[in-house]
């Protein structure tokens, strides 16, 4: 890992564009010069975050000394030259263009999605013609055919400059959209009985230059002018993708990629695009509620939260602080997880606490290997993939590491156990027994120290990444849950001593990095700091700090099972549906005492709660979460709340008082700001500073303060002037903090503070890598092993309760081997029985390539029969007997 | 001046269509074309051992692509960077050009001339793998083509350490589906890729980045078909052949109103009355000549002032405006009506654009329904001048030539080029003649 990798041309060259000298890097493309130099040639087909390919021909210019008419978008700057982007020929050019775009298209503006924000009108409004003087028939089709369950088509107002196949080609990796027939009767197709079923084909919604291609979820809800925009941060996942929320009278409407370079570059996956409709499903629950007698009865919120903190007083006076345990908290706000790690072990006193449910990594690894941010992918020597399969569970990660090897050409070594999204893209490959995850990892590292590591896919990759530079990038997630964490950690423990490594931990809810940093895990407080480290400097400033470290999600529901939790609370958690083992999660909830809901829905945990405390959700709350690489972002508050639902961390600080405390914390600001001051990682991280940096700040602050940018300008979707820009990337724009600009003060302020933190508070907390952990068990010749990860389009609230996610889900079935499939003598698709230690279920058995030889793949789906009910925790791995059925 | 129906005698000069005259019964077998001197040229390059010296009697021989685009073959091999391996040859068979069919002629009946042609041009190159992208439509063609390739192979001629030289050579035949885009090199090697037949962005051209972005020479069938002769007559020998920079011979495939339509192999330098009237028989029934296409269908006409203007690349091109192209003359008599011609042209055009770009995917249609409509009464006066100015906008300043264009490939110019013949010499007929018709619709 020396140096040698190839630099990005940093040349400057100077060059005349409409007779004004300007400067710009070699080899950028003429149209983004101008435009960065206040000349806007109009395009069509051009994306800025895609290859061009000079289809459309509306930017064609005259350069000197070039013949004819070179189009903008494909004719890099050169030292010397000489453009010109408004002379005769080439304003006759433009009209002609536009006056061709229009005799087919239809003009039907009026009922079209588009209308008001549309490029096709407005260049034709700036650089078009005034009039049409076609006047034969126009080309018809059938007005707009699905192309998928999501996505429509109108053929007639496609203008077929190919942006939308080329991103599911280039960007997602999907071609399934190509172009049919030629001439004027060129359209986008689908394969015959394949659907545009891409996880990113949102994305050619908003980038289609006109209304050819339609959100059903969208379609006929709004006229642009009408939205009212938020910019926010997209929860659905932990990737944190930058979005623009847009409502009208109060509804959610419409949620826009806005392009933060460093994350998700302007894209969103389909279910973050369109989850927004369960904001507003039926199935809400708006308003309190108390059990009396077994049945549940609305309340007031002082009477419910009356209720609730006399249960807590007398679990503490009766059986002690650890009687109490608060499961979830990863799907809140940052200053959710606060104010209810303050409230718990603050206040209350108990460390039974876990913002996870026994299905991701322990906070000790997450909260201290070395962290990579996203960014640093496209910059690796190398990448690793142990985990499960991104495209599925964080989906625009995936689109970055694919990009990464794909664009960057960055090696990329496959560990997962299955086949990935990303198993075609990769260098290298190598599948072992899931189970044993440390010895691919082992093999790895001897392989990087120079040594032959026995596996060829492993030697190749490391052949591949020696001599570069840049860091080793290891992302890092349970590649299966049927699996405890331990053969993950033990490959982590074998990984950090590569250089230069750094990890992206590939856990997915929404801000489950947020509340683990914040101290939702047993052993932790607020900041990345351990119990013990924290003690000192916490005890001060709260009421009180846990005497001992207490259980995690496993531990508790084990506790609650034995009747050990006095009061349960779950905070947006449904461990029965979550939770790998749902017998036990089942058992836990029936034995605990008495179990508090902190909700938006009713699910097979909350409805046995003895009360209801209903929250407020995305697009309702202000505040901020942190992704995946550590990340603190804001949320934009688009709608206000239905019924009398309350923000998380309010419930917390109303329930603090009824126990003694009063937390003292009126607006939501004031929560980000005490977080700021009081977690050393977190040290600097004030409100005020988050309303000014354009991408958020990475924590800890301090290390990046040189990476913060400060907004210059307002999010830009409909230009005040010259053409609606929400099909092109959209910016926010920045500069980086000056010194004597007014942004200078807030950077100043967060060095002082983070200085001061790292001088007083505790020290960040580092993993031990001297992690000990066993080997799996052999697996016997006639068991396969079980590998379950998520889909996409879960049985997770955001899919069964957005209409237009919910069809999108598949049944699921046990995914085996051909090989496999035969000697168990049955036919594809067949019911079989599959036994495993925990519980027999029957299942139809299908084969997919993408399963090695003894290992059988079972989606975590939450209904149906999911691989919870199977998997047992209480071994290392999950080894399945199936049977057929006589 | 000789008069238009008046015709000196005039012969070809047979290079490439000699073997097939000669044994009209057996010119596409392996027996018949080695007993006519069938890869004697290869053996002699090999036996050279030299490649770059095949390249040097390419370029001293001057031969430039028969394929319509008229660039020197010898340049185009050098453009092929210095180490860069593997790199391809593919062949260009799909000949599409209206009216064209000399290639046909060539794969059906001297496939042996052709793969002589392609290993010499690989050896001179260097590299192990040709294409051959064969027109879907031959189907004749396609079969003796591969019966050629099993019998060149079986003889050593092909395949590994050909005649014991040590060098190596695969062809891959690849048929079309019938689209005249993927004639266009960059859309073939599209097309060859499995991709959908549309041309791409040029640069990178094909000899950096062409097939499966390996570097590439694209060459047509004919102009391949020529090498080995050229390797047998010596490159400057064969440039004594022709005028100027229109050195050798070239296949002249004749069609329309002629008495004798058919491929004719004429010595460049003769004029296009000597091929039309000499080697075509005049036109039929002695009627008299309304104009002619003089390279394909792609460029503008020529009328009878022209007939006696010289058959040259470089002189069709600056003082005439138009091209030799793919090298098919197609005559048109007294009884055409030329409003007609220009609206059928346009018709495939518009049905072959490929759709990439705007201009020609939007453009060509629009011409074809405004030439109808005068094709057919149904115009205005100003029709005429929109659709000049239509063809304005795809092909800027479409009166002159070569031609600028708004397009991505050339394909969609080419529509211009009747509607610029239309301006040139019939304007007024055109302009009368829709008021003619004015007049008739009853108010
Ligand atoms: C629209 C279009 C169609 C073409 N069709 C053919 C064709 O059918 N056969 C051919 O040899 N060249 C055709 N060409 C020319 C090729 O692009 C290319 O110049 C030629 O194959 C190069 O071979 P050469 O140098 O031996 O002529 C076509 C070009 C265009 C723009
Ligand atoms: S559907 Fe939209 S994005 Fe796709 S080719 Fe047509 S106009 Fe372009
Ligand atoms: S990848 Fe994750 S954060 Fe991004 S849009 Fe999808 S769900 Fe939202
Ligand atoms: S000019 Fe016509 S054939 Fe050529 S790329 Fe454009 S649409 Fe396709
Ligand atoms: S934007 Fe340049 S050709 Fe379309």
């Amino acid at each position: 890992m020396t140096t040698g990798q190839a630099q990005t041309d940093t040349e400057l060259v100077t060059l005349t564009i409409d007779g004004r000298e300007v400067q710009a890097r070699k080899g950028e493309l003429l149209i983004k010069v101008a435009q960065e130099n206040g000349v806007y040639i109009p395009r069509f087909c051009w994306h800025e975050r895609m290859e061009p390919v000079g289809m459309c021909r509306m930017c064609l210019v005259q350069v000197d000394g070039m013949r004819g008419f070179p189009p903008a978008c494909t004719t890099p700057v050169a030292e010397g030259m000489v453009a010109h982007t408004d002379t005769e020929p080439v304003k006759k050019i433009q009209d002609g263009v536009l006056e061709f775009l229009l005799i087919n298209h239809p003009l039907d503006c009026p009922v079209c999605d588009r209308g008001g924000e549309c490029p096709l009108q407005d260049q034709t409004l700036a650089f078009g013609p005034g009039e049409s003087r076609f006047t034969e028939e126009k080309r018809h089709f059938e007005k707009p055919i699905p192309l998928s369950g999501l996505v429509l088509l109108d053929r007639e107002r496609c203008i077929q400059c190919g942006r939308c196949t080329r991103f599911a080609e280039e960007i997602a990796g999907d071609p399934l959209i190509d172009f049919g027939e030629r001439s004027d009767r060129m359209q986008v197709v689908t394969f015959p009985d394949e659907p545009f079923s891409s996880y990113f084909s949102g994305n050619t919604v908003q980038i289609c230059p006109v209304g050819a291609l339609l959100s059903k979820p969208y379609r006929f809800k709004a006229r642009p002018w009408d939205l009212s925009t938020s910019e926010t941060t997209c929860t659905t996942c932990a990737v944190g993708c930058r979005g623009a929320l847009q409502s009208s009278s109060n509804r959610l409407l419409r949620l826009l990629g806005v392009d933060l370079d460093a994350v998700n570059q302007g894209w969103l996956c389909d279910k973050g695009r369109y989850g927004y409709e369960w904001v507003h499903a039926d199935e809400r629950v708006l308003e309190p509620s108390v059990r009396v007698r077994n049945a549940m009865v609305d309340v007031s919120w002082p009477e419910a939260l009356e209720a609730v903190a006399n249960e807590l007083q007398r679990a503490i006076e009766l059986h002690g602080p650890s009687s109490v345990a608060v499961l979830g908290g990863a799907r809140g706000s940052n200053e959710d997880a606060y104010a209810w790690v303050r409230l718990a072990k603050g206040v209350i006193g108990t460390d039974n606490v876990d913002a996870q449910l026994g299905d991701g990594l322990p906070a000790d690894a997450v909260l201290g290997l070395p962290r990579a941010e996203i960014d640093d992918l496209d910059q690796a020597a190398a990448i690793v993939l142990l985990g499960p399969d991104l495209k599925e569970e964080l989906p625009v990660l995936y689109l970055r590491v694919k990009q990464a090897a794909v664009s960057k050409k960055v090696p990329l070594l496959d560990l997962a156990p299955v086949d990935v999204g990303l198993t075609p893209y990769a260098t290298a490959v190598s599948r072992t027994v899931p189970g044993e995850e440390g010895v691919a990892a082992e093999r790895l590292v001897a392989a990087i120290g120079g040594r032959a590591s026995g596996d060829a896919g492993i030697d190749a990759f490391a052949a591949a990444a020696t001599g570069r530079s840049g860091p080793v990038v290891v992302v890092l997630g349970r590649g299966s849950v049927a699996q405890s964490a331990a053969p993950t950690m033990r490959a982590a423990a074998a990984f950090a001593a590569l250089p230069n490594v750094r990890f992206l931990s590939a856990l997915r809810r929404g801000n489950v990095h947020g509340a683990l940093d914040l101290g939702l895990a047993p052993g932790f407080l607020p900041g990345r700091v351990t119990l013990d480290a924290g003690r000192g400097w916490f005890a001060p400033i709260w009421q009180t700090v846990p005497k001992e470290r207490g259980l995690d999600a496993e531990g508790i529901l084990r506790a609650a099972a034995d009747g050990k939790v006095r009061v349960l609370v779950l905070l947006g958690a449904d461990p029965v549906a979550d939770f790998p083992d749902t017998d036990l999660a089942r058992r836990a909830i029936d034995g605990a005492g008495y179990v508090v809901a902190v909700d938006a829905f009713l699910s097979e945990s909350t409805r046995r709660a003895d009360a209801f405390l209903p929250c407020t959700v995305w697009g309702e709350k202000a505040g901020t979460t942190t992704n995946l690489e550590g990340r603190v972002q804001r949320l934009g508050r688009k709608v206000s709340p239905e019924g009398t639902t309350m923000d998380d961390w309010r419930i917390a600080g109303e329930l603090a008082v009824r126990l003694g405390n009063d937390f003292d914390l009126e607006f939501v600001d004031e929560v980000t700001d005490e977080i700021a001051t009081v977690a050393p990682a977190h040290a600097g991280a004030r409100s005020q500073l988050l309303r000014r940096s354009r991408d958020g700040v990475v924590l800890p602050v301090r290390e990046h303060l040189h990476e913060i940018m400060v907004r210059t300008g307002d999010l830009n979707i409909m230009a005040e002037d010259g053409p609606a820009v929400s099909w092109d990337p959209i910016r926010v724009d920045a500069a980086e903090p000056s010194e004597e600009g007014d942004a200078a003060h807030e950077v100043d302020e967060a060095r002082g503070e983070a200085e001061r933190l790292e001088r007083e508070a505790p020290a960040h907390h580092e993993w031990d890598r001297a992690a000990n952990v066993g080997d799996a068990p052999g697996r016997d010749a006639y068991a396969l092993r079980l590998v379950s990860g998520r889909e996409l389009y879960d049985g997770g609230r955001i899919t069964t309760c957005s209409p237009s996610l919910a069809p999108l889900r598949k049944d699921s079935a046990l995914m085996v081997h051909p090989q496999d499939l035969a000697r168990i003598g049955v036919e594809e698709g067949t019911q079989v029985r599959v036994t495993s230690s925990r519980a027999t279920v029957t299942l139809p058995v299908r084969t997919h390539p993408s399963v090695p030889a003894g290992t059988a793949r079972l989606p975590f789906t939450a209904d149906g029969r999911g691989a919870s009910e199977l998997i047992d925790t209480t071994t290392m791995v999950t080894d399945l007997r199936v049977e057929t059925i006589s | 001046m000789t008069t238009a129906n008046t015709s000196e005698p005039f012969s070809e000069t047979r290079i490439v269509t000699r073997r097939l005259h000669e044994r009209p019964d057996d010119s596409w077998t392996i027996d018949g074309a080695l007993a006519s001197g069938a890869y004697d040229s290869l053996r002699q390059v090999l036996a050279q051992g030299d490649p770059s010296a095949v390249q040097a009697e390419a370029t001293a021989s001057g031969l430039r692509g028969r394929g319509g685009a008229n660039f020197s073959t010898g340049q185009k091999w050098s453009f092929l960077p210095k180490d860069t391996f593997p790199r391809y040859l593919v062949v260009n068979g799909d000949e599409g050009e209206p009216s064209t069919f000399k290639d046909r002629m060539l794969l059906e009946r001297d496939p042996h001339q052709l793969l002589e042609g392609i290993v010499i041009a690989s050896y001179a190159i260097q590299c192990n793998l040709a294409f051959i992208y064969v027109r879907g439509e031959f189907a004749l063609g396609h079969d003796r083509l591969m019966r050629a390739i099993a019998d060149a192979r079986a003889k050593g001629f092909i395949g590994k350490d050909i005649q014991g030289s040590g060098f190596d050579l695969d062809v891959v035949v690849h048929r079309g589906a019938g689209a005249y885009i993927c004639g266009e090199e960059t859309a073939l090697l599209e097309s060859l890729e499995g991709e959908r037949g549309m041309p791409r962005l040029k640069p990178p051209f094909p000899a950096i980045e062409g097939l499966y972005a390996k570097p590439t020479v694209v060459n047509n069938v004919e102009t391949l078909s020529t090498l080995p002769h050229i390797v047998r007559m010596g490159g400057e020998e064969y440039a004594k052949l022709g005028m100027a920079r229109s050195t050798g011979t070239r296949v002249c495939a004749l069609s329309g109103h002629v008495k004798r339509p058919g491929n004719y192999e004429v010595e460049f330098g003769c004029t296009f009355r000597d091929i039309i009237f000499g080697l075509g028989g005049g036109i039929r029934d002695d009627n008299a000549l309304k104009f002619f296409l003089p390279g394909g269908a792609s460029f503008q006409w020529l009328v009878e002032e022209h007939l006696d203007e010289p058959y040259d690349m470089d002189h069709a091109a600056q003082k005439l405006g138009t091209s030799l192209g793919s090298g098919a003359v197609m005559v048109f008599d007294e009884t055409t009506d030329p409003v007609r011609v220009a609206w059928r042209l346009a018709k495939f055009y518009s049905h072959e654009s490929c759709g990439k770009c705007t201009p020609c995917r939007e453009g060509t249609g629009w011409v074809e329904k405004i030439l109808y409509r005068i094709l057919h009464g149904y115009a205005s006066p100003e029709d005429f001048e929109m659709v000049c100015d239509v063809a304005d906008n795809i092909s800027p300043n479409f009166m002159a030539a070569p031609f600028n264009q708004t397009t991505l490939c050339p394909l969609g110019p080419s529509v211009a080029s009747p509607i610029a013949s239309l301006a040139k010499y019939y304007r007024d007929e055109i302009i009368e003649r829709i008021a003619a018709q004015q007049a008739e619709v009853p108010a």
